[in-house]
């Protein structure tokens, strides 16, 4: 792009590219995806923030050590840290272009996070049985809506891993899936950091306090 | 038929829903019904559905989606007004004894309709529509980043406001003030729907404005056209950058603290309840975190506005770049850490306050600065005073009375007095009214003749403008005069009779400004029928500085034949000064993304869903949520999004202008 700017060979300045190369299609769509997560990271932000001021007020219910089964979370965890891992050899597979490979990792992805939706559902369905609803206080409403939102978005993530699935069988890693899998694999690993968060801040430091 | 049946389909909506008992609100209806009846024959009868849905509703231009922001605006803009004219007609009205011609439960309403329209349907709409249109158009670029996402943005906005519109005839809207602060608003003391109207209105709107954030800063820093660097933006460029960051930044909050208020109504969590643990307050902080850069996000691009008009109409390159660029940055920075002045009076203690206190005053530092550059740039100058340029100076006489009383309402124990009062109300109209209002106005006149190939009529310009201001005067001062003898906003009736007599001036304000309103309407007419007269070929009617001016009015859909390439700060004028010939030849196939009807279909979808959602009509929310992401997955196995402009439709286009311009020189 520098070149343009200088002068032409006679000395006149240069007004407007004669020749020019329209932008690659997709040129934004990274810096895009890219404020678009950070975006997604704030409503992650706010959600940990009310948590932080809301998650001591148990009104004389359940508290943490009460609820979490950190033995449960822990499996639960590796499901998703393992997902992470399986995405990346995917994108690793694209990259040596074997179409076969990359959908095979992406349905192994794709069943680690299902296993994560299906381990935090159960937690969900126990604690709601015993009585911990997100109704009960401010601390569990505060829990479960920070919880669920990274579940749904897990959720959003897996029909998104069906959709490319299928455009990947239809097309082929063609230019736009390629970009469509990075964009994908930038938000499973943003949803594998924030759970980082998830499990240290609400269930490692519940159980301590 | 079972009787579950109506309560199934239709939830909570009965016949009782409608606000047949308020004569005024059925009067509107009936008023807005004839002429929405007339529209859509009058669309009918001339065939005009099948232009508008190919040429408008479906298009990814930018510029065509920015003069469909400013009308929505503009169209918002006269309920937001007719919403202030009941107010101050209220008011003047109920003294003595007297109740006025508004019951209570109507009055709630409008104040908060008023406050929820003019921000978010009002001043966004014309701020977005202003960046849509002329930012790609300065860089040089030919569209957004995201063509198809800024046609879906546009709907999701047009999506909120019309579930604002529908609260007013079907069911009611919010009775809580423009922030629905709990725990008021939730579902204890707010039972109705007036709220759900409220939260789902803001939510779909929240959407299309955090993806046009999204789009516009992608646009300015992947899409500008070689040789501008960051310091070489134009100014405006740079306000809706940091605006754009700020959106990006502060509507994610916003969106979050609704999320949390409608699971408190809906599901009965306790996020901002009195007991079982919830705190009210946290609404408050969080609300305000958004709230307060909500109001730099307006004023921001305004500020551009007035650099671009200063500069152009004074003949003079724009004095103190350089600090303008890095005061916008600050003030983006800043209006971060100054949210608690909102609620000084919540308890926070002395040392919080004065952080907060002295923070608000330090934004004054950069504003300041930005206010000696403008004074500084007609300093010497050439001043030609057209519209725009009137605006600028009336906006920079008013913005400093209510940036006063804004550094005095900053002062911790003044704000102990003056919290909630009609001070209040007067010093944000002040800056808002003379920063934001008159920015947008002075975009419009600046603007016009680009978008549509001749200039706005002065005359009615003129009466609209010297309305406007001194309506603003009369309608605000006042206010000021009553906040400080105590009186508190959003009251109805009056005991004092001695107050009297400000409610009455600010009514004749109120008028002289709907005088305004109508003036500027008046405007447009005038300038669309004399618009021969009125035309413009040059494409650079102003004299101008930035490369908008450097194509032609109104510009083709490629915006420009040739990408220009950028040496200086003011690259058109530069351009014109070294002797810049058009090119005549070398024209090549451009391209361009196709129309889509997607984003009118989504955004369609989103607005059903949040009716349902209003009503407790589950499976509509259901089915309307399912149709939504059905149609955007299917949209994503649309793989041909583009086009190219025949090199033959180019030269042509560009022959016809070339014919034009011969035809003045």
């Amino acid at each position: 792009m520098t070149v343009a700017v200088h002068p032409s060979q006679t000395g006149e300045p240069v007004f407007y590219l004669a020749d020019e190369h329209p932008h690659p299609e997709g040129w934004s769509t990274s810096l895009g995806f890219w404020i678009y997560l950070m975006s997604d990271c704030l409503i992650f932000a706010i959600l940990f923030a009310t948590y932080g001021v809301l998650g001591g007020n148990y009104a004389a219910g359940p508290a943490p050590k009460d609820l979490f089964d950190l033995n449960l979370v822990a499996v639960n965890t590796s499901m998703l840290l393992l997902s992470s891992i399986t995405y990346g050899f995917a994108m690793l597979t694209m990259q040596q272009n074997k179409v076969a490979q990359t959908q095979a990792w992406l349905a192994i992805t794709g069943l680690f996070g299902l296993a994560f939706i299906g381990i935090e559902l159960f937690e969900f369905a126990h604690m709601i049985h015993e009585g911990a609803t997100p109704q009960r206080s401010a601390f569990l409403s505060a829990f479960f809506t920070l919880v669920g939102t990274h579940g749904l978005h897990v959720s959003c993530g897996l029909i998104w891993l069906v959709t490319l699935m299928v455009q990947v069988r239809k097309f082929g890693l063609i230019e736009a899936n390629r970009r469509r899998l990075m964009c994908l694999s930038m938000f499973w690993h943003f949803l594998d950091v924030v759970w980082i968060g998830v499990f240290t801040f609400v269930y490692l430091l519940g159980v301590l306090r | 038929m079972s009787p579950d049946l109506p309560k199934l389909i239709f939830g909570r909506l009965t016949l009782e829903s409608l606000p047949l008992h308020e004569p005024i609100v059925v009067g509107t209806f009936v008023v807005v019904a004839l002429g929405g009846a007339a529209l859509l024959g009058g669309l009918t009868y001339f065939r005009l559905w099948g232009y508008l849905w190919r040429e408008w509703f479906t298009t990814v231009d930018h510029k065509r989606i920015g003069i469909m922001y400013m009308i929505l605006g503009i169209v918002m803009l006269l309920r937001g007004f007719a919403d202030a004219l009941m107010m101050r007609g209220q008011q003047m009205l109920a003294f003595g004894g007297s109740e006025g011609y508004l019951n209570a439960h109507h009055y709630d309403q409008i104040f908060t309709a008023h406050g929820v329209i003019m921000i978010f349907f009002v001043a966004m709409p014309l701020v977005t529509g202003l960046m849509n249109y002329v930012v790609p158009l300065q860089i040089g670029a030919r569209d957004v980043s995201f063509p198809f996402l800024n046609n879906f943005s546009f709907w999701m906005t047009v999506g909120g406001a019309v579930l604002v519109m529908a609260s007013l005839f079907i069911g009611e809207f919010a009775r809580t003030g423009w922030l629905a602060y709990p725990p008021l608003s939730n579902i204890g003391y707010s039972p109705d729907v007036g709220v759900d109207y409220y939260i789902w209105a803001l939510q779909i709107a929240g959407v299309g404005t955090t993806l046009s954030g999204i789009n516009l800063i992608c646009t300015i820093v992947k899409l500008r056209c070689p040789g501008m660097t960051m310091m070489k933006m134009p100014v405006f460029t740079w306000t809706s950058l940091c605006t754009n960051v700020l959106i990006v930044a502060s509507f994610p909050v916003l969106t979050v603290v609704l999320v949390l208020l409608s699971l408190d109504r809906y599901v009965g969590t306790n996020f901002f309840t009195n007991d079982f643990g919830g705190s009210p307050m946290m609404y408050v902080n969080l609300i305000w975190i958004w709230g307060h850069p909500e109001v730099y996000i307006l004023v921001l691009p305004a500020f551009g506005i007035f650099s671009e008009v200063t500069s152009t109409f004074s003949g003079k390159r724009l004095f103190g770049y350089t600090s303008m660029v890095y005061a916008t940055v600050v003030i983006t920075i800043l209006s971060y850490l100054v949210w608690l002045h909102h609620f000084f009076t919540m308890g926070s203690g002395a040392s919080v306050n004065s952080f907060f206190g002295i923070t608000t005053m330090i934004i004054s530092i950069p504003t300041g600065a930005k206010m000696f550059n403008w004074l500084f740039t007609m300093y010497r100058g050439r001043i030609r005073y057209e519209l725009p340029m009137m605006w600028t100076v009336a906006f920079m006489l008013t913005f400093v009375i209510g940036g006063m009383t804004g550094v005095l309402l900053a002062v911790p124990p003044a704000d102990f007095v003056l919290h909630n009062s009609l001070f209040l109300i007067a010093h944000f109209h002040n800056v808002i009214i003379g920063g934001v209002v008159f920015g947008a106005f002075a975009g419009i006149n600046y603007w016009f003749p680009k978008a549509f190939g001749f200039k706005l009529d002065p005359f009615w310009g003129k009466i609209s403008f010297w309305f406007w201001v001194t309506g603003f005067y009369l309608a605000f001062m006042p206010l000021y005069v009553l906040g400080l003898m105590g009186v508190t906003r959003r009251l109805r009736v009056f005991d004092d009779p001695s107050l009297q007599i400000w409610f009455v001036i600010a009514a004749v304000g109120a008028l002289f400004v709907f005088i305004g309103i109508l003036s500027m309407l008046m405007q447009f007419a005038v300038s669309l029928l004399r618009r021969e007269q009125l035309k413009d070929v040059t494409g650079d009617p102003w004299d101008g500085r930035t490369l908008e001016w450097a194509t032609s009015s109104p510009p083709p859909d490629y915006n420009f034949a040739f990408t220009p390439v950028v040496h200086d700060n003011d690259a058109w004028w530069d351009m014109k000064r070294r002797g810049y010939q058009r090119p005549l030849t070398g024209f090549k196939p451009i391209h361009m993304p196709s129309s889509t009807g997607t984003g009118i279909i989504i955004a369609g979808l989103a607005t059903a869903m949040g009716f349902a959602l209003v009503w407790y009509m589950w499976w509509l929310a259901v089915v309307s949520f399912i149709a939504m992401v059905a149609v955007g997955i299917g949209h994503t196995f649309n793989y041909h999004r583009d086009f190219d402009i025949p090199a033959e439709d180019v030269i042509r286009t560009e022959d016809a202008r070339t014919k034009l311009l011969a035809g003045v020189n």
